[in-house]
């Protein structure tokens, strides 16, 4: 064969020109989620050196209040099963569903949000804020990074809902609620340890 | 564009049963774990160990069921991906842990 | 309005300072001023500030290495002065507080802000090259992970004339860093721009990654990569694991002084040994990730300059990933003077013992795959023979160092000081310099002067073993690191030796720059017509110098290691495909230099305390990022007439070699 184009051994012209972008950045983002494990590692690892550290102020069993853990829990819970709906509902190509459950979701995720925020204030005008003791750091700055991305995802909600409005169910659109999808259910994940280690553990 | 969907992105699709089934599933790994606590129906070890087994299972529960991590081909790299982190994560908390008892009874 | 940001606030009485700072604003407004008369400014925001292509970040990242050199150079030159003339009465020129402000700033920069970027910079060069890519996986990302760099490095430039800068060293431990203890702003200009750094970071790991494990041509199997990106793709597992844990450790550091918490302070809850924990356990990953790109370099050039296969593929492939994994797990061997136990001293001794082997197993494999090669004496095979004879040395004190009971004796002595710039100098930076001259007629189109290259290694190796080897003897004396000044005078004759070698590198370094204008004199004679110089192995060298926006007209298609030395051999190297195809290519964006702008202003105003300057710029940041994912319009379309007139014209230069590439006396200047 001395055809050139048969000895370079060409692909059919354009297969390698289209690489799966939404595949791409789907991978991408789950390692930087990776990453985010990783840093939520460092912060457990310091919470558990310091879960003792009260320099003569309140542990956890006298500040948490389970009941209100619960119900935050509960609100997280239920949105990553809503943000499920999302997926779905793009799947089925529903632009109308995808909004109101992206905003079903969100609503859910601000009631965590308000929770959290009501538990930090209340123990910070009683003189329990992060500057108390070591102990108190460690659980401010864990809980806290855990409500900051949160509230991160929030604002990544808005501008999806946006999107989707102005954009329709285009494949960068689709691509970015596939990030977002990861993320929530992952911060879900992230809960599952603080709940567990700080407030249980605390408490039992 | 027409080849590219979120169904070729690296990973399984969901289904309405599997996020269903994934939900009740950890309402019931959340409840129990609380009520044990909020209760004190067992003893301190029993409800540590508890705990951290329905908080282990629920995170499995999480990965299978909500980010479809399984063991098929397009999952592949995200489930190494996910091992290998998790090991840094042992190292990184299990060290500290090892390190700074035993550094806290010898120096403070 | 101004937080604690004032006139006062410029250290008018300190003449050195000043001084640096003039020449500093001096060079600042020539350059300025040039390209303005040269009309540049549209070309420069078009072409490179704006760029997306990871050829030109990859220069902008060494172009930013190559000057943080100079100025992490220019502390080393006035510790070495200083140490040289401070004993017995005499206290020389520099007072306690600067000096522990220059060799903080020495540590950070040469680290942070000359060796990542300048390895960052190979990587964005080579890899996407080396896999037969067309860029990286996410080529915004690419460019905003340098302008986080390049910020974080103008915010060290600044703390230079407007405040100070850290004086707790590059490590930064606590609780010297808490505002009891350091209240100025040193120490925050020191958080803010390693942790912006150390964002930009985690985006390049990311970002290679991704691009590695999911772009590369078709038959490119993993095990059919060049080792360059093997390295690479361990370098950023490195990052991608290590960068998180600085996040916290500086997060918390800022909490404790910013807001009051007490993660390292001595009260309250606080452990300072926390903060010398989390830092490790990034820092010892970070030295891996300075070295094994270095590594990958030398595999590349030594296979290339002696003409064979690198030698025990696999087994470097099996070393590289296994101290990948390992590098976890020695962090400790940083503080085993700290007071850990023995049985958790002896675990981490062991573990840092083991990580040496699968390095000495690499050794051996570049040492064979010159034995019975047709080796040819080029730069980059200077530095990498000075390499594995120096580095050998710095690997060794560093098992010597393992050792619990000798690190008792030489942690924090000169000795330490040594053995690490041993293996930095031997083995990152000549890795560095050797990746820079290989890569340098890829990205120009013509070599750099092989005679300057020459007489520029020799003042460096030589340089080096004076500055250096009498500091490994001065730890076994028993001096310790970061001494402004010193009472014992039989140290000095060591230390005037040690300045002295300083003197031959900064004439190396003369020479560096000698060899660059030369080389540029002199591009339209040794002009590169071939994409390859030196007779190469990869991919790389199949694409001409330099090489077209898309790379690969067509993707190649890989059959085994060292794909273009397989084409070579089976003649199909240089053929022309019969047809083009349109080529859809990233549109270039200022939002990466303007997140790197924002971040700047961020970062400043966080050091001094503009609370609402900090809340606009963040917030800014934030809205330029959506707006970023607003915009539909990131892709152009290089036609595939546009694309085969590119191809025509390269063709036409071609001098007529095709298949007859294995012809000594091509290599230029030598």
């Amino acid at each position: 064969m001395t055809d050139q184009a048969a000895v370079i051994d060409e692909l059919p012209a354009g297969q390698m020109e289209h690489p799966d972008h939404i595949a791409i950045k789907a991978f991408g983002f789950w390692i930087y989620l990776m990453s985010d494990l990783v840093l939520f590692a460092a912060l457990f690892a310091t919470f558990a050196v310091m879960n003792h550290s009260y320099a003569g102020g309140p542990s956890g069993g006298q500040l948490f209040h389970l009941p209100e853990v619960y119900a935050e829990t509960l609100f997280l819970l239920v949105s990553s099963a809503t943000y499920g709906l999302v997926m779905l509902a793009v799947q089925k190509n529903r632009k109308d569903l995808v909004l109101i459950w992206l905003a079903v979701t969100f609503s859910l995720g601000l009631g965590f949000i308000f929770l959290e925020v009501r538990e930090f204030h209340a123990m910070i005008i009683d003189g329990n804020g992060p500057w108390r003791s070591g102990f108190l750091s460690a659980f401010f700055t864990l809980v806290g990074t855990h409500g900051t991305h949160v509230t991160f995802g929030l604002i990544w909600m808005l501008a999806m809902m946006v999107q989707v409005l102005t954009k329709g169910l285009t494949a960068p659109v689709q691509s970015r609620l596939l990030c977002l999808s990861m993320f929530w259910h992952f911060l879900d994940i992230v809960w599952i340890g603080v709940f567990t280690i700080v407030y249980l553990m605390g408490v039992a | 564009m027409s080849h590219e969907s979120i169904d070729s992105a690296g990973m399984s699709r969901g289904t309405g049963k599997s996020y269903a089934t994934g939900f009740i599933l950890s309402i019931v790994l959340t409840t129990i774990p609380f009520a044990l606590v909020m209760r004190g129906m067992l003893s301190h070890e029993a409800t540590l160990i508890a705990i951290f087994s329905a908080a282990i299972i629920q995170i499995l529960v999480h990965l299978y069921f909500f980010l479809h991590m399984d063991s098929s081909s397009r999952a592949r790299w995200n489930v190494l991906a996910m091992l290998f982190t998790i090991l840094i994560m042992f190292l990184i908390v299990g060290g500290t842990i090892w390190i700074i008892y035993n550094l806290n009874y010898r120096m403070m | 309005m101004f937080g604690k940001l004032s006139l006062s606030s410029i250290p008018w009485d300190n003449t050195i300072i000043m001084g640096a700072v003039s020449v500093v604003l001096l060079l600042g407004l020539v350059i300025l001023a040039l390209t303005t008369y040269y009309q540049k400014w549209t070309y420069l925001w078009k072409e490179w500030l704006t760029s997306v292509d990871h050829k030109r970040i990859g220069v902008m990242y060494i172009l930013l290495a190559l000057v943080m050199l100079l100025r992490g150079f220019s502390d080393a030159i006035l510790m070495r002065m200083q140490q040289a003339v401070a004993a017995g009465t005499s206290h020389g020129f520099l007072v306690p507080g600067h000096f522990d402000q220059i060799f903080s700033a020495h540590g950070t920069i040469m680290i942070l802000f000359m060796a990542m970027p300048f390895l960052v910079g190979l990587m964005n060069i080579a890899v996407p090259q080396q896999i037969g890519a067309r860029d990286v996986a996410f080529p915004f990302l690419n460019s905003v992970g340098f302008w986080l760099t390049a910020a974080a490095a103008a915010l060290v430039m600044v703390s230079l004339g407007v405040g100070e800068f850290s004086k707790a060293g590059w490590s930064g431990y606590a609780p010297l860093t808490e505002r009891q203890f350091s209240p100025g702003t040193g120490v925050d200009y020191w958080i803010w721009s390693i942790q912006i750094a150390g964002i930009g970071s985690l985006l390049t790991g990311i970002n290679f990654l991704v691009t590695i494990l999911k772009m590369r041509a078709p038959g490119m199997k993993l095990m059919r990569m060049p080792i360059f990106v093997w390295t690479t793709l361990f370098t950023n597992v490195l990052m991608i694991f290590a960068f998180p844990v600085l996040t916290v450790a500086l997060a918390l550091l800022t909490f404790d002084r910013y807001l009051g918490m007490h993660f390292f302070t001595s009260t309250l809850g606080g452990n300072p040994m926390m903060y010398v924990n989390l830092f490790w356990i990034w820092g010892h990953p970070e030295v891996y990730i300075v070295i094994l790109p270095a590594f990958g370099v030398f595999s590349e050039v030594v296979a290339t300059f002696s003409g064979k296969p690198l030698f025990g593929y696999r087994s470097i492939v099996y070393a590289t990933a296994a101290i990948t994994v390992l590098s976890f797990s020695v962090w400790l061997h940083h503080f085993f003077t700290m007071g850990a136990g023995a049985n958790v001293n002896a675990a981490f001794g062991i573990a840092t013992m083991l990580i040496a082997i699968p390095t000495g197993v690499k050794i051996f494999n570049w040492l064979f795959t010159m034995y019975r090669g047709r080796v040819r004496f080029t730069s980059p095979m200077y530095w990498t023979l000075g390499f594995l004879t120096t580095f050998v040395v710095g690997g060794m004190t560093g098992v010597m160092l393992s050792l619990p009971p000798a690190d008792f004796v030489l942690h924090n002595s000169l000795f330490l000081v040594a053995h690490f710039h041993n293996v930095l100098i031997a083995g990152t930076l000549f890795g560095l310099f050797a990746g820079y001259a290989y890569w340098f007629p890829k990205v120009t189109g013509f070599p750099l002067n092989e005679k300057w290259g020459k007489r520029a290694f020799w003042c460096w190796l030589i340089g080096f073993y004076l500055a250096f080897m009498p500091l490994y003897a001065l730890g076994f004396m028993g001096m310790p690191r970061r001494m402004p000044h010193y009472s014992n005078l039989a140290w000095q004759p060591y230390l005037i030796v040690a300045a002295i070698g300083t003197a031959v590198i900064l004439l190396g370094i003369i020479f560096q720059i000698t060899q660059l204008v030369v080389s540029i004199r002199h591009r339209h004679d040794t002009r590169d017509l071939t994409g390859d110089p030196w007779d190469g192995r990869t991919l790389e060298w199949s694409i001409s110098s330099p090489p077209p926006a898309y790379n690969f007209a067509i993707i190649p298609v890989v059959h085994g290691i060292d794909a273009f030395e397989d084409m070579k051999e089976k003649g199909i190297a240089y053929l022309q495909p019969h047809s083009y195809h349109d080529i859809t290519m990233p549109i270039n964006t200022g939002k990466g230099f303007i997140i790197g702008a924002l971040v700047f202003v961020f970062g400043f105003s966080m050091v001094w305390y503009i609370w609402w300057l900090a809340i606009l710029s963040a917030l800014g940041m934030l809205f330029t990022v959506i707006a970023r994912s607003m915009d539909d319009d990131v892709e152009y379309v290089i036609s595939a007439a546009e694309v085969e007139q590119i191809e025509n014209e390269r063709y036409r230069k071609l001098p007529s070699i095709a298949g007859n590439r294995h012809v000594d006396g091509l290599i230029p200047g030598g």
